[in-house]
């Protein structure tokens, strides 16, 4: 491999954080700019590997790998695939929207993006692993620092309840989904935690079945599946806009990614097993989310719960285990993080000029903020499945997928799309078209340059999706051919 | 290469041009936005005659459409295609399409009062309130080209996706078009219950498609429906619903959105209140295409619905059902249309009664007759709307000139129009009656003349019956609309000061009225006595030819024949006899005949309380109460604090009875010991010299004797 794209693109936000923490805490300018430059360099380079993946070849590309701990077996070993190379380039885009709409925020920004930097390190570290240990390694790595930007950024209201139950849920799964893994190290006798030697190893149908559930649901709980999703919700009010962003857009998929990656790739008998069970608690997820979602009066709390009920669909498409299904996940990953990062960053753009979230005391932004409501409202058809947009380009791949698979399931899981249009309409109605109330009236200024840029920038890959699939369908699948060589092509 | 591929792929194009570069560029400049809007229109409308023209001289279309395709969603072993097709339906669909969208377009310039000055009253998402311009000129227009491509891309699709794609494009400009007015609550409410209610059936049909997919590995309309082998697997395969073919439910599926774009029942109820937008956003949506969209579906998937028929044999599950919901929805909307006292919601009825009548007729497998009344229906539905929308606009006048502030869109308040609006009392009254099915002359006579013919030659008698005596209640209430708003005298003064409308709203009138009288003689049967056969039945030979089968003919029978002209004109004459000396002021006289009756006919059948009360209600119960404060909260949230507190307990235990007292304790104990024992050395420490050195002497006097005695 020539030139190493993704261990630069993983410890580019990580160096740059400790820089900015050596800069003085009152260089607010400077420190900003270093935040933008790296966040920028992250988002070139993934979409750089991104746009370049196709001329690579074999089933993992830009790969890498050194040794690390060789006593042990573990070494650094990167390399993405055709549903990992989105996510990078989603955890790219993320924190360059991030960095841009946190650029105001004055309660020490040094601190703030440090944190936020060895987030996204963490977040990248595990997108491209190849290797069980570097995987959970950085996994921690992405959890930790939520816990502090929650906790010193957040709501005053709820910051130290929603920081200490986030963080406890991930590590909780996160230990239950070590156990497996080192049951897994242990059990191949291979003395390596290399994931592709391990997707070899073997395993017996009673061990993937009795392990298969540990480190699935370990992980899955930090994709918020039904009924370990109530941590999600309350982070991400809890958490401030770039960090909700981060949080509901790349850190849910992590886990969905890394309970496809290590549940459902090394156990994929265990995956036939369970599936049954999977499909039941996602289409809860699926539709109880989006009810829950109707009757919030929080602005933010409504999204929150929209993307329980989305992060559903992943798991719905990966309990297919067919192709149509895991390919309609990866995209629906890719789009659901956009998506929500869109949502996110347009709650915190109401709420910073309102100073209240409650839908019924909102009202009339579609005109001080055009273009916020556009984005709004973009991403609302998104999320409801509209064609012409990315959510129906991987939304009817998994109900395709499901239908093969469980029709009764596909069936209840339609509930939720059109609940999903009841929550988006009643906010588009009140909070953008409704009445606003005198005490705005006149008082509520327009967004900045560098949110206008985010949000176009948001819904653009929305769009682009969603009119010219082949962007992305076609690298998911190539990823979606590994998945079904090892669960057996069904 | 310009062929009439290219040309059907360009079809659609222009109004989405319009579109974008009136939202991004014009929008502040009326003139421009309206003449790109309708420009784009004109060539659209252009290039669909052309492709019409070269489709109707083609022999045996049917067989050797205009069809040409390119990739775009690589899924699963294949790619979703998106490519177009003309063959007769499409090519028909596209004709009425077409024209309907072009009248609609000139008459919005004048509907939305272009060319007078902007009333500084006026809001955005207000209607003008006294003949101003209306201050969201721009964006009317590109919402409307936006629709037109929608509308046009289904028009022209070849397979299913694109179809969704076309679909739900006009779901969502419908919503938008709805709420235009977003100041008015009512506008509002009724934009979010028309996306919502026709989402419901969306998604059904989504899954539709999914399966359709899954089990052919296409979406392709040529593939699956003109394959006899695709079929046949279609009827045999088992679905998951026992007792119904893959086939069969895959056609339910599609149905279901058809309930929900045609509003049949139970789905109906957004329809009407969608006339809160614009009358030309009415007449577009809820008459003359995407309502129509729905039935379209249901003509296109004909051999998936009826799949397992055989002409004049019984009917299959799925056809049953769908001639029942079509057959019920016909009656059930015309009895709620004899009560309603609003221009536009009379005729929001009576097209959700109409489009009943086709989907009845493709449940009994008429399929021509469908196709047929489709397309007189869009002629003359639009033409009833957009003239309906003139006595409005004539009305508004009236209401400004004499501050006489009465609801312009109530008939009771109107009458003798016919004298201050001549164009619009003509243009409305051939659209009457050719909804009415006035023999011989309009195009209604013909199509609905056929559906009725077709059930009662294959024995369907309770769907006879039941569209006869719709026919009957259609005719008598467009009578009553007719002699309420045209005839006798005026009944207020805003009446009395009513003006005819603009060139720009009469003429796409008139052009209509053509079509209305007209395009039913395509349609006249061949064995039709005297007239039959004068001119050839061009309608049967060309739409028919979609099937892969060719239909046939249905044989000639007076008995349909007699119940049609006579239901026609009885109802006609009833309602001329009922309301033609109402008065200001007086009690409908239908009220007084029908009493409670009538009530419930004028109050829907309560079914939007019901709705409220059996699903809205519940629905907000269980996501509010069961899932968020019970299981969310309650449950989930509950067993986590209780974890939490239980592992608080077990801290303080831990702390308390094991911690403190031995781990602490034994840990004090030591400590305490050693700083006793420190404190009883104390007393050594003395810090004199002098006894430190004595002290010292003294041992090592004693290590000396001790290593002297121990090494001998």
């Amino acid at each position: 491999m020539d030139f190493p794209v993704l261990s630069i693109i993983t410890f580019t936000p990580i160096v740059a954080g400790m820089v900015i923490l050596c800069l003085p805490a009152h260089r607010k300018r400077e420190i900003r700019i270093l935040a933008l430059v790296a966040a920028t360099i992250a988002l070139l380079l993934s979409a750089w590997a991104y746009f370049t993946f196709g001329q690579a070849q074999g089933d993992y590309r830009f790969e890498e790998q050194y040794a690390w701990i060789p006593a042990l077996g573990i070494s650094y070993h990167v390399g993405v695939n055709g549903i990992s190379m989105p996510l990078v380039l989603l955890t790219g885009i993320v924190i360059f929207t991030g960095v841009l709409i946190s650029w105001n925020i004055d309660d020490r920004p040094r601190e703030f993006f440090a944190f936020l930097f060895v987030l996204a390190t963490g977040v990248f570290g595990v997108f491209v692993a190849l290797d069980l240990f570097h995987l959970f390694f950085f996994y921690e790595i992405a959890v930790f620092p939520m816990f502090l930007l929650i906790a010193i950024w957040g709501w005053k209201v709820t910051r130290e309840y929603a920081a200490m139950k986030l963080t406890l849920y991930l590590f909780i799964g996160s230990v239950i989904a070590l156990v497996g893994a080192l049951a897994m190290y242990f059990m191949s006798g291979l003395n390596t935690f290399d994931l592709l030697a391990l997707e070899q190893a073997g395993f017996s149908t009673a061990f993937q079945r009795f392990w298969f559930p540990f480190v699935f649901f370990g992980f899955a709980v930090l994709g918020g599946i039904f009924p370990f999703h109530n941590w999600s919700p309350d982070g991400h009010v809890a958490a401030p806009t770039a960090v909700s962003m981060f949080h509901a857009g790349v850190l849910m998929k992590l886990g969905a990614f890394a309970a496809l990656r290590v549940g459902i790739m090394l156990l994929p008998e265990g995956a036939q097993f369970w599936s049954p069970l999977i499909i039941i608690l996602a289409t809860i997820n699926v539709v109880y989310g989006a009810s829950i979602a109707m009757v919030q009066s929080d602005f933010k709390y409504v999204i929150g719960f929209s993307s329980v009920s989305h992060m559903g669909l992943v798991m719905l498409g990966f309990a297919t285990l067919n192709k149509d299904g895991l390919t309609g996940a990866g995209l629906q990953m890719f789009s659901h993080g956009v998506m929500t990062a869109l949502f996110f960053a347009v709650v915190g753009m109401v709420y910073d000029r309102a100073h209240t979230r409650e839908i019924p005391k909102l009202g009339g932004f579609a005109k001080v903020m055009p273009l916020v409501a556009v984005g709004f409202i973009v991403g609302g058809l998104v999320s409801m499945g509209m064609p012409g947009f990315s959510g129906f380009v991987a939304e009817f791949p998994i109900f395709m997928g499901l239908w093969q698979k469980q029709p009764v399931a596909a069936l209840i899981a339609v509930v939720g799309i059109v609940i999903t249009a009841a929550y988006v309409m009643r906010i588009v109605r009140q909070v953008f078209f409704g009445k606003m109330p005198e005490a705005f009236e006149g008082k509520v200024g327009g967004v900045t340059t560098f949110d206008k840029i985010a949000l176009v920038l948001l819904s653009g890959i929305m769009i682009s999706i969603g009119v010219m699939p082949s962007l992305m369908a076609p690298m998911v699948e190539t990823g979606t051919e590994i998945i079904l060589r090892l669960v057996g092509g069904v | 290469m310009i062929g009439p591929e290219l040309l059907a792929f360009l079809v659609p194009l222009p109004p989405l041009l319009a579109f974008f570069v009136i939202v991004l560029l014009t929008n502040r400049k009326n003139r421009l936005s309206h003449r790109l809007a309708v420009g784009a229109m004109v060539i659209s409308w252009a290039m669909a005659m052309t492709i019409f023209g070269l489709a109707v001289s083609r022999g045996d279309l049917g067989h050797h459409p205009i069809a040409a395709s390119v990739a775009w969603l690589p899924m699963g072993e294949g790619v979703l295609n998106l490519g177009i097709l003309i063959d007769p339906l499409n090519a028909i669909t596209l004709f009425f399409v077409a024209w309907t969208c072009l009248a609609i377009f000139l008459y919005s310039v004048g509907y939305h009062n272009f060319g007078k000055p902007r009333d500084p009253q006026d809001r955005a998402g207000l209607p003008p309130k006294a003949g101003g311009i209306e201050p969201m000129y721009a964006r009317f227009f590109a919402f409307i080209s936006l629709f037109a491509f929608g509308m046009l891309t289904l028009s022209v699709s070849d397979n299913l996706l694109l179809l969704f794609i076309g679909w739900e494009i006009m779901g969502l400009c419908s919503y938008l078009l709805i709420g235009f007015w977003y100041g008015k609550d009512s506008a509002k409410r009724a934009m979010v219950k028309a996306f919502i209610t026709t989402r419901v059936g969306d998604v059904f049909m989504l899954l539709g498609i999914a399966y359709l997919y899954a089990a052919t590995g296409t979406v392709n309309y040529r593939e699956i429906l003109f394959d006899e082998h695709v079929l046949q697997t279609l009827a045999q395969m088992p679905s998951v619903i026992g007792g119904l073919s893959a086939g069969g439910l895959i056609g339910l599926l599609l149905f279901i959105g058809t309930v929900g774009k045609s509003a049949q029942w139970p789905l109906h109820v957004w329809l009407p209140d969608a006339m809160e937008g614009p009358t030309p956003v009415s007449a577009m949506i809820h008459a003359a295409t995407m309502v129509s969209a729905g039935v379209y579906l249901m003509a296109r998937f004909f051999p998936l619905v009826t799949i397992g028929w055989h002409e004049g044999g019984a009917l299959t599950p799925t056809m049953t059902l769908v001639a029942v919901i079509g057959a019920f929805t016909a009656l059930f909307a015309a009895t709620i249309a004899v009560a309603q006292n609003d221009i536009k919601r009379v005729l929001a009825y009576s097209t959700i009664s109409q489009l009943g009548y086709m989907v009845a007729a493709v449940g009994i497998g008429a399929y021509v007759a469908a196709v047929f009344h489709l397309v007189t229906h869009a002629f003359f539905k639009a033409l009833l709307f957009l003239s309906s929308g003139s006595v409005i606009h004539g009305m508004e006048h009236g209401i400004h000139e004499t501050h006489d502030h009465v609801d312009p869109g109530d008939m009771t308040n109107m009458g003798g129009l016919r004298r201050k609006m001549p164009i619009t009392f003509w243009t409305f009254l051939i659209g009457g009656l050719a909804l009415s099915g006035f023999p011989l002359l309009t195009a209604g006579f013909w199509s609905k003349d056929e559906i009725l013919a077709d059930a009662f030659a294959h024995g369907r008698m309770v769907i006879f019956v039941v569209l006869a005596l719709a026919a009957l209640l259609t005719a008598f209430y467009t009578m009553r609309q007719i002699t309420l708003t045209f005839l006798g005298k005026p009944r207020t003064q805003a009446a009395e000061h009513a003006h005819e409308s603009v060139w720009t709203m009469t003429l796409p009138l008139v052009v209509l009225s053509v079509f209305a009288v007209a395009a039913g003689w395509a349609g006249i049967p061949d064995h039709f006595p005297v007239i039959g056969g004068l001119i050839p039945n061009w309608v049967h030979g060309f739409v028919g030819g979609t099937l892969l089968e060719h239909p046939e003919a249905v044989a000639f029978s007076a008995v349909p024949l007699l119940v049609s002209i006579s239901v026609a004109l009885g109802g006609l004459l009833l309602g001329w006899l009922v309301y033609r000396r109402v008065t200001a002021d007086a009690k409908d006289p239908l009220a007084r005949l029908l009493g409670p009756v009538h009530t419930l006919f004028k109050n829907k059948y309560y079914f939007d309380e019901l709705y409220d009360l059996i699903f809205i209600r519940p629905a907000y119960w269980l996501a509010e109460t069961v899932s968020y404060r019970w299981i969310d909260r309650g449950l989930i949230d509950g067993i986590l604090h209780a974890i939490g507190r239980f592992a608080l307990r077990v801290g303080a235990f831990l702390r308390n009875v094991i911690d403190l007292p031995v781990i602490n304790g034994s840990a004090d104990m030591f400590s305490e010991g050693v700083k006793g024992a420190g404190r009883g050395f104390r007393v050594v420490q003395t810090g004199r010299v002098q006894q430190y050195l004595i002290v010292g002497l003294l041992f090592t006097g004693v290590i000396l004797s001790y290593l002297l005695l121990a090494n001998p």
